[in-house]
């Protein structure tokens, strides 16, 4: 009888330790696998729109993500929950990945719309979804605006104002 | 302690060690396999020896592949390609070795469908085996990372982004995955290290395992008869081979099995020569480029299928989204052979062409997967589409069919006998 609680303590030493052992080397595990410290405070790009011409599409580069800056031309009309706006002008500021499995659309000027050759989808010049599989406007990053440029990366207040309308 | 005399042959000493007379028999001379079978039971073999082949040519690639964003196109279209002796051999096998492998993976696991090799205690050996489809497709996909063009970082992106559609943790999980935002050097070497060592160790053990799984259920045969494996034996050993229903395994069973094997090796080796583009799609020839998506993505020909189920769906239906049904049903796809022996509710093993209704149902099967292979790679568009659509429809619908299906036939044909 001592005998068998002896081997029956023994037994729960080692399933707890072993348990305990399990839990932080999974742990340690998943953490190998997290993205570094370096990758995720990397990048918060300041870009001056200034410089863009109405209705052409330019690609910057944040985050490894593309990110499309679209200046409008003064017959497009103005979407307060989509649009970027700085003292020269209104601006469509997306991360160019179709939203449905992330390839990274055209911008066709003649049509004003976006198109994703993956699968089909196409958005309008605010970016929003008009046809085919994406499931969601393109999305915006998080912005801050700065007289005529604006800090991807950083939340400001008109950020904020948009992400809480939506 | 045990007794060793001295031996008088290196065998002999061998047996008393490690009781080799008997290893054999177990595994080779006294295994018995039906002898009512056909060439389509020899793609098991096929399978193992095509696997050896893309052990000992990614062995060899090993050796002068670099998992670095900067470093792994060079490395494979120069260094592998252009420098090492016999590197563009060792990349070719390699490359229509990984094609060749889900061929006759396809034809094992139709033969499996079309004979029931699946049901009556053979449960374990198909699990098994769909567990080996799916450690190979990991296989496939990490390795088609690894030469870092364009199709790569393309297939990479896209599949890595499948798991966003999973609910609450998505986003974060692909971050995860990927190591990085985007698919970075973290996700090429972590990936780099599935495809060379976690992955090929784990199908290895799921080969031994589904070798196992066969042994006490055996072989099914082309009647789908069931043999007194025992009896059928005796008779054998008691030299009446004629009247006996079985053969052992080694050597009279391997000598049919080798003969398949040389044929598919001048089939793979012709290929390996003259035709390995096949293998090698062109896009690929470019470098990963993180900002510039091909005019048109699709994986290898293997994978097409379940990939137009995953994106037939391109319209919202009532409150569901797209790319939500899409998922679902592409996660159907995934799982739903696996449930073979589940979904098929007639108790009779025996091929289809001697079932009536089955019969019916596994060619239309067999057409659809063709209609979605050959529209997978389609650009999805106009009718296209819609094709798609109908197709992955047909897909589901005859999976959920299956099991009503196969118990209106054991109804009927159980008033026929």
């Amino acid at each position: 009888m001592a005998d068998k609680s002896r081997r029956a303590f023994m037994g729960k030493v080692l399933a707890g330790t072993a348990g305990v052992a399990t839990v932080a080397s999974l742990y340690a595990m998943k953490r190998t696998w997290d993205p570094l410290p370096s990758v995720v405070s990397a990048g918060f790009t300041t870009v001056d729109l200034s410089p863009l011409e109405a209705g052409k599409l330019s690609v910057i580069k944040w985050r490894g993500k593309p990110i499309f800056l679209l200046k409008h031309t003064d017959d497009v009309s103005p979407d307060d929950s989509r649009d970027i706006v700085t003292q020269d002008g209104r601006y469509t500021v997306v991360i160019g990945l179709c939203t449905h499995l992330g390839c990274i659309p055209e911008w066709r000027e003649s049509e004003s719309i976006f198109h994703c050759a993956c699968h089909g989808g196409q958005y309008d010049i605010h970016a929003k979804q008009t046809f085919g599989p994406p499931p969601r406007p393109l999305d915006i990053p998080p912005f801050a605006i700065k007289g005529s440029s604006i800090v991807l990366g950083e939340e400001g207040p008109e950020y904020k104002k948009m992400t809480t309308q939506a | 302690m045990a007794e060793f005399k001295k031996a008088n042959s290196v065998g002999e000493w061998l047996d008393q060690r490690l009781n080799t007379t008997m290893l054999t028999k177990v595994m080779m001379t006294e295994y018995w396999i039906p002898k009512d079978i056909n060439f389509l039971w020899a793609m098991g073999m096929i399978l193992a020896f095509t696997f050896k082949i893309l052990l000992v040519s990614g062995i060899f690639l090993l050796m002068y592949y670099k998992p670095d964003v900067n470093m792994a196109f060079d490395s494979v279209n120069y260094t592998i390609m252009q420098e090492v002796g016999y590197g563009w051999l060792f990349r070719h096998i390699h490359g229509v070795g990984a094609s060749l492998v889900f061929l006759i993976i396809y034809i094992h696991m139709f033969t499996g469908i079309y004979y029931g090799s699946y049901k009556k205690g053979r449960e374990m050996i198909w699990l098994s085996g769909m567990l080996l489809l799916v450690l190979f497709s990991a296989e496939a996909f990490s390795g088609y990372m690894l030469p870092w063009g364009q199709m790569s970082y393309w297939a990479a992106y896209v599949i890595t982004n499948i798991f966003g559609g999973i609910p609450l943790i998505g986003d974060e999980l692909v971050v995860w995955i990927r190591g990085n935002f985007y698919v970075a050097d973290s996700t090429l070497t972590r990936f780099f290290m599935l495809h060379v060592l976690l992955v090929p160790l784990a199908i290895l053990g799921g080969i031994a395992f589904h070798f196992y799984s066969l042994r006490i259920p055996h072989v099914n045969n082309q009647k789908g008869e069931e043999i007194d494996f025992e009896e059928e034996a005796n008779k054998y050993k008691a030299g009446r081979k004629k009247l006996s229903k079985v053969i052992p395994f080694w050597p009279v069973f391997m000598a049919k099995d080798v003969f398949v094997l040389s044929v598919f090796l001048f089939f793979f080796f012709y290929l390996v020569f003259y035709h390995y583009n096949f293998a090698m799609d062109p896009v690929n020839f470019d470098p990963a480029n993180g900002l510039k998506t091909p005019a048109h993505i699709y994986p290898e020909w293997y994978f097409l299928w379940s990939y137009e189920v995953l994106r037939g769906f391109f319209f919202d239906i009532g409150p569901l989204k797209a790319a939500d049904i899409g998922l679902a049903a592409f996660g159907f796809a995934q799982i739903i052979f696996a449930l073979m022996p589940w979904l098929d509710r007639s108790p009779t093993v025996a091929p289809a062409s001697q079932r009536p209704y089955f019969r019916v149902w596994f060619w239309i099967m067999i057409v659809i997967l063709i209609v979605l292979t050959i529209y997978g790679k389609l650009p999805p568009t106009g009718t296209n589409a819609w094709i798609g659509f109908y197709s992955s429809i047909a897909f589901i619908l005859l999976f959920l069919l299956l099991p009503v299906v196969t118990s209106k036939e054991a109804a009927v044909t159980k008033g026929a006998k």
